[in-house]
């Protein structure tokens, strides 16, 4: 599966989809992304991980960049992660600043 | 701000590789912007290379010289550009002199690990056999060295406030009875901290999780056909490195982030980390041993040389780290720093720390630099240094380590007295008036305080606190080595069964010894160490040396834990009752004199005659008081404890110590009541109705609070 993804900002909503692998090879590109988004008023910062197949060091780095950076105050999602990726967010730490759930309802 | 020294200035010769002149500190791999910068030391190398690997390929994907203009002084350092940094392995090829005789042993046909690696691959997964014909078997990783702590910063719980709980990373939840999601990793202790926080515990200490080789010296054992593995891993690849194998993530290489989490879990529970460390010797072994990493790069500079150039073996692996080298004791002080720093450990126990105080010929020393240099180290400046006193090569330092008033110490003598004493041993009592009170005798006259004094029972080292009460002698076969390894000086005491009975009443003995043995523990002055397993009965079936033993042997089986509630709950509440009184918790050594002007000195002994302990060598019997008005040197105001044992097969009276107008004694613990009578929680102790003497039954130790 081709590694890509799409931010998408909205009513004060972020969802960013991604998809294949989240690594340090295209981690630096989500990051210019996101930063897009500071100084906007972010209030929900959703990832849409249901057709992420891995996630490395870097690609958990951007997440976390994305909670102190863009959204101090945004609530973070993320939305229908695999096992393998869950198992992985679960163990470095990072389940505690996130909701970890199956579906985002706006 | 914009660096103007982020470009390359060379093509490396395959001209693949842009690269630029690198920063030699600090040593090893490190991100910087563009690039990874590499530096390495090599006191006698001629030359050195940079070997590069895609991630688990059989072949380098590049080799890169360093230019000559590239060396500072001994230091080899490049910056590489626009490398993929999880997806690159990296070693060194070094050239220079082979003459074993005169301590090199270079090989320019190495690949070598970096001394430095923060990440190492190559046994990712516990367990899982790798090509042995792979021509780089541990592979150093680049490592990201942010994490996100938020708030976290290491505990400072005063030491004389800790309880600390040995553990095995594998063996604490390897067992399927665990019920963790992953088994035998730091991911399985994080799933257990409800359970160690239950407990009560506020440290945990765990048995070494640097890089190891488990499959080192595997072997099948002839006794039991079963694979004999490098389980406890007191044999280092790499010092900078959490092991991979303890990591579910490993696989992923991301055990440097797991580990991370797992200690600022704990701390957010309140419970300290201190790692077990081993910097006597690595996995190097002697002369016959691999190429890892420190024979290539330098070997005079890494290890103790005997004159004609074989290695010495004072740690009983086969060779011994140079430690008072002022490289390695840099090596060593940065190791300690990233962990302390990096990582927020607590504190650190070094394994056979006397070879630490050794010179370069191997003899002891007055002042070891390196033990010194730690001492004052401002990073480490509010860590925990623990030793182990004593080393392979004979020298024994408990009551003698130097300390400069910051080292404390496994103390050998505790474990030993105190299990003389609980089996009845005559003339005991002397040394466990000492015990008690922190071991004044091995510390006072430096004014090192109780706080020297690490007590323990049982460690890994030896029998489980079960097995201590169940063997008078090690049944080390499954082993394969005919029994003659480990200890045979055990004090233990079978209570008249060797190993597992179905009789209830040498059943009911060992519940007993036991809760004898913890008592005792958790009413010393010092800090008291309790073994994971013990507080539910774990047995090693004898097997006082589980070293290679993984397996039931050595892993903590969970189901004894409802099995064996009643000891659960008996050591639950002996901690929360420590925890709960400061009296018996002094920093510095009790006084034995009344400084407070309560009528009574911070300790005062007895026996079955109040006031008058029965000192004499046929004793069996001794009680101790501990006036809560001189709890903390006076600083706190705490009720007043009163200790008695009886480690006689007879029933006692002992005569209590009248307690000032208005407060009675209440019993807090009896160890020959069945449950509940036995134990009773912080603050719900019994009234008792006689005042004035207390019958203490055939081996049992009684605890009353006076308030």
């Amino acid at each position: 599966m081709e590694s890509k993804f799409s931010v998408d900002y909205k009513d004060c909503v972020a969802k960013i989809a991604l998809c294949g692998r989240l690594d340090a090879v295209n981690a630096p590109v989500l990051q210019d992304e996101l930063k897009k988004l500071m100084g906007s008023s972010v209030k929900d910062m959703v990832f849409y991980a249901k057709d992420l197949e891995y996630i490395s060091s870097a690609g958990l780095r951007v997440i976390i960049f994305a909670k102190q950076k863009v959204g101090v105050d945004a609530k973070v999602y993320l939305v229908g992660a695999q096992e393998a990726v869950l198992s992985v967010v679960k163990m470095s730490g990072l389940d505690n600043f996130m909701f970890i759930q199956e579906t985002y309802d706006e | 701000m914009l660096r103007i020294d982020a470009h390359p200035t060379h093509t490396s010769k395959c001209g693949k590789y842009r690269l630029r002149a690198g920063k030699p500190l600090p040593f090893g791999a490190t991100i910087v912007p563009g690039g990874v910068n590499f530096s390495i030391y090599s006191r006698q190398a001629a030359n050195c290379e940079l070997v590069l690997f895609q991630k688990h390929a059989a072949q380098p994907c590049a080799i890169i010289e360093f230019p000559e203009e590239f060396r500072i002084g001994n230091v080899f350092a490049m910056v590489v550009f626009d490398l993929d940094y999880e997806e690159i392995e990296y070693g060194f090829r070094i050239d220079g002199p082979f003459i074993p005789q005169e301590g090199h042993r270079f090989d320019k046909t190495r690949i070598l690990m970096d001394p430095y690696a923060k990440n190492i691959g190559g046994r990712d997964v516990w367990g899982e056999k790798s090509n042995w014909e792979d021509i780089y078997q541990h592979r150093a990783r680049i490592c990201f060295d942010d994490f996100d702590w938020e708030s976290d910063h290491p505990l400072e719980v005063p030491i004389e406030d800790l309880i600390i709980y040995e553990m095995h990373v594998r063996g604490f939840t390897k067992h399927p009875s665990s019920g963790v999601k992953h088994p035998g990793t730091f991911a399985g202790i994080l799933a257990k901290i409800p359970y160690l926080k239950k407990l009560g515990i506020s440290c945990v200490e765990l048995m070494p999780i640097h890089e190891f080789d488990e499959f080192e010296n595997s072997r099948v054992s002839p006794a039991t056909g079963k694979l004999l593995m490098n389980y406890w891993g007191y044999s280092n690849v790499g010092f900078f490195a959490p092991k991979a194998g303890y990591a579910a993530t490993g696989k992923f290489g991301m055990q440097v982030d797991e580990f991370k989490n797992l200690v600022k879990q704990l701390h957010k529970n309140g419970i300290e980390v201190i790692l077990d460390v081993v910097f006597n010797h690595t996995a190097e072994g002697n002369e016959r041993g691999p190429y890892i990493s420190y024979r290539g790069i330098d070997n005079k500079t890494y290890y103790l040389l005997t004159p004609d150039g074989y290695y010495f073996n004072f740690s009983g692996c086969g060779n011994t780290l140079n430690c008072n080298n002022p490289i390695v004791r840099n090596m060593i002080l940065d190791c300690l720093r990233y962990w302390a720093a990096d990582y927020h450990v607590d504190g650190f126990r070094f394994d056979l720390a006397s070879i630490l105080g050794r010179d370069q010929n191997g003899a002891p020393m007055h002042n070891p630099p390196l033990l010194e240099t730690l001492a004052f180290d401002p990073i480490l400046g509010k860590c925990k240094l623990i030793a182990e006193a004593w080393d392979a090569g004979g020298l024994y330092q408990v009551g003698s380590f130097p300390a400069w008033g910051r080292w404390a110490e496994w103390n050998g003598k505790y474990r030993d007295d105190i299990r003389k004493f609980l089996k009845g041993d005559l003339g005991t009592v002397g040394a466990m008036a000492q015990r008690l009170q922190g071991s004044p005798d091995l510390y006072s006259w430096e004014k090192r305080g109780s706080t020297a004094s690490i007590n323990f029972i049982t460690a890994h080292d030896g029998f489980t606190l079960m097995d201590m009460v169940s063997y008078n002698y090690k049944h080390n076969e499954a082993n394969g080595e005919n029994n003659c390894d480990g200890s045979n000086d055990n004090d233990s005491w079978n209570c008249g069964w060797e190993g597992e009975t179905s009789d209830p009443g040498i059943n009911r003995l060992r519940v007993k010894q036991i809760k004898n043995a913890v008592a005792m523990l958790l009413v010393s002055q010092g800090t008291p160490m309790i073994l994971a397993g013990d507080e539910m009965c774990n047995t090693q079936w004898g097997n006082n040396n589980a070293y290679c033993q993984d397996n039931e042997i050595s892993w903590v089986d969970w189901g004894l834990l409802a099995k064996n509630q009643e000891i659960f709950e008996f050591f639950r509440k002996m901690i929360a009752f420590r925890n709960a009184h400061p009296v018996l918790r002094s920093n510095g050594h009790l006084q034995n004199r009344d400084y407070m002007g309560s009528g009574f000195a911070d300790i005062t002994w007895h026996g079955t005659k109040a006031w008058n302990a029965d000192w004499s060598i046929n004793s069996r019997t001794l009680a101790f008081m501990l006036c809560g008005r001189h709890a903390k040197g006076g600083q706190v105001d705490d009720n007043t404890i009163y200790v008695a044992m009886n480690m006689h097969w007879e029933m006692h009276g002992f005569e209590l110590p009248k307690l000032p107008h208005g407060m009675l004694w209440h019993v807090f613990a009896n160890t020959d009541a069945e449950p509940p009578h036995d134990i009773w929680e912080v603050q719900e102790e019994k009234n008792i109705e006689n005042q004035a003497e207390f019958l203490v039954g055939p081996r049992s130790i009684v605890i009353l609070v006076g308030k």
